[in-house]
């Protein structure tokens, strides 16, 4: 089991609210177009595919895929940046945590956990399923 | 109308130094301008273009248009990290082709070494107004190194690459980096060494990365004219290709790089393929970065890059596609963290037949350079020019 690592904490917008509200209630929240129908991430005001700002908030299942991964060697805690998958479509930055970092593979399932950041909202990361 | 042809590259510099610890960055820019001016028989007044990305000191390249005294009628600050100054040549083509300038200089300088700056392990925030991406990004520790890691790992992951086929990019680098006595790093490496190398951020080990060096470079593009007028010779920009690749709101494809766009784009302009190519220059702030752009350049199908790099296929007078003859990132230079500029130069050192004659490509009249700026994990720019010696 690796040591926790200090999470630093994001900053948040009027744009980015209801994500980071979303996280530190233990939802990960996706945003939606309902012109065209895409999910994106990160989140914003407007669909980065149809330029359409009619834009839903869906709280996501929480399951994805693990795309790729990297385990940090050369932190004071070694830890695992990622690309999870997410079941609903968008591919997001994350870390995977509690769990031994040499068994990861890519396309493995995973999922959503939250991790307390230094004072700030919660911050979602994945776990093997 | 197609710019092929439109301008030559007629004057080039590297600053010998990799460590510039008594000389401050605006005088690694004026004495890169000073070399490359001389090196095409040109002097500053001749100069009415400047470019500059974000390594100059000061707004853009106003600070530097000041410093050195130039006066000019067309600037440009373009800032793609890396690959800037490769597509600083194509600008500059185009401002030529336009009439806007005659005799345009490019510089570039840093002093990461000298400053002490942890380059590649450390997450670092912009500071100031955060970007849009940077709070689902930065509390999750995104470094170079473990940005350009994931890649690597997908690569591997769809296509069965290995870290020894990635190891043989170095190994290539290094038996041409032991002929320049500039060089950082000089001693021929084995993949055994390459891969029992300490791991930074799997699966990249510490001799998959590139140097950390401060100096810099120019480069001096000029109008047909000029080049005719000036006795050096004459290489002739012949395509060029510039673009930026992104996570696309989240449909992330780490299996390729923007090369994938600019290397076609740059082959159709220069009205050449990949096989014609003598020399190739090809980004190499990671071992993985050049893999990728061979592939996405054309120069071997997709997922066969680990195959292509093997075996000393790379090393010039041993393999087919001689690359990066200087050393290269991964063993001579890097400097400002910043290379593309030394790309364009070894490729014109190749392209002029002035490379060291050890790893001299004979009868290198058609070259390559790429770059790929920001992260092949994220966002990143990546520009590619196409030269012929006339």
């Amino acid at each position: 089991m690796a040591q926790e690592r200090k999470l630093p904490a994001p900053s948040v917008s009027d744009e980015t609210r209801v994500y980071w509200d979303g996280a530190s209630a233990g939802k990960l929240m996706v945003r939606r177009c309902k012109t065209c129908g895409e999910a994106h991430h990160y989140p914003r005001a407007h669909c980065p595919y149809c330029f359409g700002v009619d834009v839903e908030w869906i709280e996501a299942s929480g399951k994805g895929t693990l795309y790729s991964y990297s385990v940090m060697r050369r932190a004071p805690v070694p830890y695992a940046l990622a690309y999870v998958k997410l079941a609903e479509g968008p591919t997001m930055m994350t870390n995977i945590v509690d769990c031994d970092f040499d068994k990861l593979k890519c396309d493995q399932a995973v999922k959503v956990v939250f991790k307390a950041t230094e004072g700030g909202p919660a911050l979602p990361v994945f776990t093997p399923a | 109308m197609s710019l092929k042809g439109a301008a030559y590259i007629a004057g080039i510099y590297e600053h010998p130094t990799r460590l510039a610890k008594d000389i401050s960055l605006a005088q690694i820019h004026a004495e890169v301008a000073r070399g490359a001016l001389a090196d095409a028989g040109l002097t500053k007044n001749d100069v009415d273009a400047y470019f500059c990305a974000g390594d100059a000191p000061g707004l853009g390249p106003m600070s530097m248009i000041e410093y050195m005294g130039l006066k000019v009628r067309h600037a440009d600050s373009t800032d793609i990290g890396g690959a800037s100054y490769v597509l600083h040549v194509g600008h500059a083509v185009q401002a030529i082709a336009a009439g806007k300038c005659k005799v345009a200089l490019i510089t570039l300088a840093g002093r990461p070494r000298a400053e002490g700056m942890a380059t590649g392990t450390v997450p670092r925030s912009r500071g100031g107004t955060p970007t849009p991406d940077e709070p689902f990004e930065f509390p999750y520790g995104p470094t170079v190194v473990n940005m350009y890691g994931m890649a690597a790992m997908r690569h591997m992951h769809e296509f069965g690459t290995t870290s020894e086929q990635l190891a043989w990019i170095k190994v290539a680098a290094s038996h041409h980096a032991q002929h320049n006595p500039h060089a950082l790093l000089r001693d021929v490496v084995t993949v055994e060494e390459v891969v029992n190398s300490p791991m930074i951020s799997d699966p990249l080990h510490r001799m998959d990365c590139c140097v950390i060096t401060d100096g810099g470079g120019a480069i001096v593009v000029v109008a047909p004219e000029i080049a005719k007028s000036l006795n050096r010779p004459k290489i002739k920009v012949i395509g060029t290709g510039e673009t930026i690749k992104t996570q696309m709101g989240g449909k992330v494809d780490l299996t390729y790089s923007g090369a994938r766009q600019t290397g076609p784009e740059a082959f159709a302009m220069a009205g050449v393929k990949p096989s014609d190519i003598k020399y190739a220059s090809i980004y190499d702030s990671f071992t993985i970065t050049v893999l990728m752009q061979l592939e996405d350049l054309g120069f071997c199908e997709k997922g066969k890059g680990g195959a292509f790099v093997s075996d000393g296929n790379l090393i010039s007078g041993v393999g087919k596609l001689p690359f990066n003859t200087d050393g290269g990132g991964l063993c001579s230079n890097h400097p400002a963290n910043r290379g593309g500029l030394t790309k364009v130069l070894e490729a014109v050192r190749q392209a002029r037949g002035e490379a060291h004659p050890k790893v001299q490509v004979k009868n290198a009249d058609l070259v390559l350079a790429h770059g790929t700026g920001g992260s092949l994990g994220s966002r990143h720019g990546s520009s590619t020019v196409i030269l012929e010696r006339e």
